[in-house]
């Protein structure tokens, strides 16, 4: 019984290492940031969870399966929601850009933050303006 | 089984941050940091489990998922509004003070 346990413990740990290290190679090779969500975003929260499970079989019904199933629940709920956040900026950066030019500065991530981007020119407010 | 997870993660890690540290443009480098975070939660918790008393090292990384995801997107508010407060986003509703 606890050899089973042990085998099935192993092969959700290899397999959530696996699509992590695959998730990881496909940031490095796609070309732009937003195809970069396509690999981190999905490959990311799936590893998370089969290495989690692969953690809690391992764990038996203790108090450590609970504390693992609440890092799951945060993990599935915060991760999609980055995705999503991180990607509606970019769309927002590119819609903008499209109007009237693309910002180097911001784009090659210099710090001068001279540039807020999604605020359009009449806009009257306290942070920091050009 | 545990330590080969533990080594897939590193390896994971190290090639993230070649694109934190390439990456063109700022965004790639938010979603680089992004993935760094996750993978140093589940690299403390495998980690954790290795050594005496696991539980230690599950708070932390309870901890490091949540600050993590907080980091993010003060991070991409900053990049977006020029800063991370609520008067330096244009769509807050704002109350009248009486």
């Amino acid at each position: 019984m606890s050899v089973m346990m042990d085998v099935v413990s192993g092969i959700l740990l290899f397999s959530g290492a696996f699509f992590m290290l695959v998730g990881t190679i496909g940031i490095l090779r796609f070309p732009d940031a937003m195809a970069q969500i396509h690999a981190a975003g999905i490959t990311d929260t799936l590893g998370v969870a089969l290495i989690v499970l692969g953690l809690m079989v391992q764990a038996g019904f203790t108090l450590l399966t609970i504390k693992l199933l609440v890092i799951l629940a945060v993990l599935l709920f915060t991760n999609p929601t980055a995705s999503h956040a991180l990607s509606r900026s970019i769309a927002h950066y590119n819609a903008r850009s499209a109007r009237e030019g693309h910002n180097k500065e911001l784009e090659f991530g210099v710090t001068n933050n001279v540039w807020p981007l999604i605020r359009e020119s009449g806009d009257q407010s306290q942070g920091n303006t050009e | 089984m545990l330590e080969l997870t533990a080594a897939a993660l590193l390896l994971g890690m190290a090639l993230v941050l070649i694109r934190a540290i390439r990456g063109p443009s700022v965004f790639e480098r938010i979603l680089a940091a992004n993935s760094f975070n996750t993978k140093t939660l589940l690299l403390i918790a495998v980690i954790g489990f290795l050594s005496e008393s696991p539980t230690d090292y599950l708070d932390i990384s309870l901890m490091y998922a949540i600050i993590g995801f907080i980091g993010t997107v003060a991070v991409l508010r900053c990049v977006e509004y020029g800063g991370f407060l609520d008067r330096d986003d244009p769509d807050t509703e704002r109350e009248e003070v009486q």
